[in-house]
């Protein structure tokens, strides 16, 4: 009991000293955390698949770019206020997850990778045969105006990062209650033996659906909470390099760990920020303390910290 | 209480169990012997619909169970553990035994009849399954598949590599069980062991079985054992 009471201290201190720094943080920082915290709940949505269920997309992609998309176009060709339009994006991600999930769990380990990769480049190759609607690769800006919801603008940095804090919060909840429940023990009895899951009584294709559901939903919500915050929506959300990123910020960060997506997009973004500043080979130095850090830390920071002294992470 | 009738089953074209037919009554342990190949685990796992059946039905307290997916056999009442234990590493031993509870939403009278049966289980609720010794994870197998209150449990080598210490820790345990008026049916390489704990034995050759013999007419048949398992 006391450990769940700690986790969620833990938790909702971290929330909280997020919101302490954006008095604090200066314009550049403050602009990048609130970016980091967008994206980290993209990763936290893939996380619940692959660091919890075990399952290891190269599609999400889709998902980000279905809420984004799904968010965007409303606002923009229907001209709809965006608090409706969110409900769009999230909707088109939640429909997009149902139909990739029902037809990619008839495959499993590398079937199930090529599948997802083949449904994202699907998707990819749509946002830009539909240029007409999308503008493809150059995408297109969402006007300040549209950025409102109730009055707020949230084009404003400061209104900005409190709604990107507010996503955040919402999904690292979302995942910190998941995976105290029951249905959260059965994704990691999922991911460490199916047979045995199956043989105990679990439904493990309906487990996994769920997990896929609720994966892309996350994954959706950072999309649209993406173009909403920082106005603007492309073909690029929709490419392969977007299916990679989430893999390396929970791999990076620890996979089955609550704070490890955050942590790990966190440190990923800084790193590249850092190292472009010190050398135009920023790819070399960044892969390079990857590959250290894989070597030294293979269960990722937090997944590390988790097997040397806190052992009560969740 | 569990009664297998006629039951055959394949691994794609090769039929493996081939008409076999035996029942478990409540309060009774039935051993299957046989070579290695001879089709025991094969027999458990068709049992458990993890091997679909081709023909014949296993039946539970009069309900048939062969026609229903495999994740909801144990939902009726049917608990296995299958060899090698197989536990959930990175979770808990609690949390392992939670995952159990769950499957028939079981309550806390089901876990502490559990844990008193394991009482060093009780100890290492907050470890991790992959920390235990090999004798305590064979423990927490056996516990997990007790958390659903099973009326039928199979068990698949429950001894196998263990010191004789914990083998009689289990056996204790599944002498408990039949007291309590769990049908069990068991695998068991070791003869000494069966012949010991059973209360009737079923052969298995090539896949077919031959009618049931009372454990304690075997003493009489030594060449039953010579012909079956060679020894």
């Amino acid at each position: 009991m006391s450990e769940i009471r700690k986790s969620w201290g833990l938790h909702i201190g971290v929330v909280t000293l997020l919101l302490a720094l954006n008095f604090i943080l200066p314009d550049y920082h403050h602009g990048n955390l609130a970016r980091v915290m967008v994206l980290a709940c993209y990763a936290m949505g893939y996380n619940m698949l692959f660091g919890y269920t075990g399952l290891l997309s190269l599609g999400h992609a889709l998902f980000f770019a279905a809420g984004m998309y799904g968010m965007s176009l409303t606002v923009q060709h229907l001209g709809w206020s965006a608090g409706p339009a969110i409900i769009v994006g999230l909707a088109s991600g939640l429909a997009m997850s149902l139909v990739v999930g029902i037809l990619s769990l008839r495959t499993a380990g590398v079937a199930f990778m090529i599948v997802t990769l083949m449904f994202a480049q699907a998707g990819y190759l749509a946002a830009l045969y539909f240029g007409e609607y999308t503008r493809g690769d150059e995408g297109f800006v969402i006007q300040k105006a549209a950025r409102q919801i109730g009055g707020i603008d949230l084009s404003d940095p400061m209104n900005r990062y409190l709604a990107a804090l507010v996503l955040f919060a919402v999904c690292l909840f979302i995942t910190l209650r998941v995976v105290q429940t029951g249905f959260g023990r059965v994704l990691v009895a999922i991911r460490e033996n199916e047979e045995r899951t199956r043989m105990l009584g679990y439904d493990v294709h309906l487990h996994k659906l769920l997990a896929i559901l609720l994966s892309g939903t996350m994954s959706a919500a950072a999309g649209a909470g993406y173009g909403l915050l920082f106005g603007y929506a492309g073909a690029t959300f929709a490419s392969v390099q977007y299916s990679i990123f989430p893999l390396l910020w929970v791999l990076l960060g620890g996979a089955g760990t609550v704070l490890g997506p955050f942590v790990g997009t966190l440190f990923m973004f800084y790193l590249i920020d850092l190292s472009s500043d010190i050398s135009t080979a920023y790819m070399l130095i960044a892969g390079l303390t990857l590959v250290l850090l894989t070597l030294f830390a293979p269960q990722g920071l937090v997944g590390e910290l988790r097997r040397r002294t806190l052992r009560w992470l969740p | 209480m569990l009664s297998i009738r006629n039951l055959s089953s394949s691994y794609g074209d090769a039929q493996v169990l081939h008409d076999i037919s035996f029942e478990v009554n409540a309060g009774e342990i039935v051993c299957l012997l046989g070579r290695n190949g001879a089709g025991k685990t094969t027999c458990m796992k068709t049992i458990m619909g993890l091997i679909p059946a081709n023909a014949g039905s296993v039946e539970v307290s009069g309900e048939t169970v062969s026609s229903l997916p495999a994740h909801e056999v144990p939902k009726r009442g049917i608990g296995y553990i299958p060899q090698g234990r197989r536990l959930f590493a990175e979770l808990t031993v609690a949390e392992n035994l939670e995952i159990g509870l769950m499957v028939r939403q079981q309550g806390d009278d089901i876990r502490d009849q559990v844990l008193g049966m394991f009482p060093r289980l009780r100890e290492r609720l907050d470890q991790r399954a992959d920390t235990l010794s090999g004798g305590e994870q064979q423990m927490l197998a056996t516990g997990r598949a007790l958390c659903i209150n099973p009326s039928v449990l199979l068990l698949d080598e429950p001894t196998e590599g263990l010191q004789p210490s914990m083998i009689e820790q289990i056996r204790k345990a599944v002498t408990t069980l039949r007291a309590r008026g769990v049908a069990i049916l068991l695998v068991e390489q070791r003869v000494d062991a069966v012949l010991s704990i059973a209360d009737r034995v079923v052969f298995l050759e090539n896949g077919r079985n031959h009618p049931p013999v009372i454990t304690a007419e075997l003493e009489a048949k030594p060449e039953l054992l010579t012909r079956f398992v060679g020894v």
